[in-house]
């Protein structure tokens, strides 16, 4: 971390960057938030550790818009969602410093409090084991038990675009990323429909999802148009819900990295994952394999057609 | 005054293009072949026009099936239209019928404008699948019925 912070201060008084796009401190030690920082006193704030899972790329937006290049730290997950926008022309590479910086998976406090956890004082982190100080005594937990669950299916440890890497990573994934899809997949209509009518009557329609995702980057959203009946935040049918999901998950369709930052934000804890990896498990049967974000030139899957593509019938009769 | 003894009768949607399908359903007008009167037409200007949102938009306000007709491919007036259709759809509909709603509410099927006849018998078809599943609900607006 301090090497981040030194890199960072270098960067900013030699004046080839503006500002600095990191995390900072919140209001406990184990909630880190994303931030801008515009000069050195500001970076002493600065924090990266195991709950650092906040994916920056989307906040380059906005900095591309500004004058100077802006410094943005990126773990390997996030550059596939950056090299998404500048394929979609939404963020200027010129006005980008991309620092790499190494990722061993993030923590996820949900787990950690799952685990039995409670009166959470300060967390510390070791190679394998997560320490945790709490008011009732020091407990200690294996780091593998606490990863979120995206890092369980983590796409590698290499960064796709940087300037530079600082800090090293280790492989988490361990497990198959179709796997949960797959198993809803073999339900019948009638569990599923109960599966996901349990999951997403929990949606308080707080948008927390679409505003974090990197992929839901239009300047103006179906969701906020006086035209569309659910402009309003709250759902006001059991329809709603549904369908909130299912077109916000098809908008990004071809386009989602699969960063897994819509179910990590979601206040209700609805695996909103599911929708996306299951749209890239089609895309990658029906159309072949297709990862966004690998690089910034590909054309999408949903944007091309080849003459001979499966009939939609077929599609769904696949099983 | 019975709500129970109510026969049920479906509303299905049809999306179609205005190039072929829409003909095609015109040709099956003229020649007098018949289809349920549960089919409404929606005429657009190509089977790509149909957004996602337009199918699930008309389950929320009652429909019992969408049905979505276009020219084949190949031949379609702009060209490319139905191969990008086919794409979202089989997405779509693979999709919904993850998501738990019967797969038979949802069809794509390719109508020429000299097709009166398969318009006919698609929709005809169509409507008995529906007849059979019955009444959407789960994808539908309460407020909506009745």
């Amino acid at each position: 971390m301090q090497e981040l912070i030194t890199r960072g201060k270098e960067l900013l008084a030699d004046g080839s960057v503006v500002g600095i796009l990191g995390w900072k401190e919140g209001d406990f030690s184990y909630n880190p938030e994303p931030a801008f920082f515009q000069n050195e006193e500001e970076l002493d704030k600065f924090i990266y550790d195991g709950f650092c899972g906040a994916n920056l790329s989307k906040f380059m937006i906005e900095a591309s818009k500004k004058e100077g290049k802006t410094l943005v730290f990126l773990k390997p997950c996030d550059t596939y969602s950056f090299n998404q926008l500048l394929k979609e022309h939404r963020i200027d590479r010129e006005k980008a410093y991309i620092i790499g910086v190494g990722c061993s998976g993030k923590l996820s406090l949900d787990k950690i409090k799952e685990a039995g956890v409670k009166g959470i004082q300060k967390i510390t982190e070791e190679e394998d084991k997560i320490h945790v100080e709490t008011l009732y005594g020091d407990k200690t937990l294996n780091r593998s038990d606490v990863l979120l669950d995206r890092c369980h299916v983590c796409k590698g440890k290499e960064h796709r675009i940087f300037d530079e890497i600082i800090g090293e990573s280790k492989e988490t994934n361990d497990k198959d990323k179709f796997s949960e899809v797959e198993a809803i997949e073999k339900m019948s209509s009638e569990e599923k429909f109960l599966f996901f009518q349990k999951e997403l009557s929990k949606c308080i329609r707080c948008n927390a999802c679409r505003n974090v995702c990197p992929a839901c980057s239009c300047r103006k959203c179906v969701f906020d148009s006086n035209k569309f009946d659910s402009a309003q935040k709250v759902n006001t049918n059991s329809f709603e819900e549904k369908m909130f999901h299912i077109i916000r998950a098809f908008h990004v369709a071809g386009r989602c990295t699969d960063c897994g930052e819509c179910s990590r934000v979601c206040p209700e804890g609805i695996p909103l994952h599911l929708f996306n990896r299951k749209f890239i498990k089609d895309i990658d049967e029906l159309y072949g394999e297709f990862r966004a974000g690998e690089d910034a030139e590909t054309v999408g899957p949903l944007t091309e057609f080849t003459f001979d593509d499966a009939e939609p019938q077929e599609a769904v009769e696949r099983g | 005054m019975s709500i129970e003894n109510k026969e049920f009768k479906p509303k299905i949607v049809a999306f179609c293009c205005n190039w072929c399908s829409y003909a095609g359903a015109d040709l099956a007008g003229s020649s007098r072949l018949a289809y349920p009167a549960d089919v409404k037409i929606i005429r657009v200007p190509c089977s790509c026009r149909v957004n996602p949102m337009f199918i699930l938009r008309a389950f929320e306000k009652g429909a019992d099936g969408v049905i979505l007709c276009g020219c084949h491919p190949g031949d379609c007036h702009y060209s490319t239209g139905n191969y990008y259709t086919r794409r979202r759809m089989s997405l779509l509909f693979s999709m919904l019928d993850y998501i738990g709603v019967e797969n038979g509410r949802t069809r794509v099927e390719w109508v020429s404008a000299a097709e009166g006849v398969k318009f006919s018998t698609t929709m005809n078809d169509f409507a008995k699948t529906i007849h059979s599943l019955g009444e959407n609900v789960r994808l539908g607006d309460i407020r909506c019925k009745n």
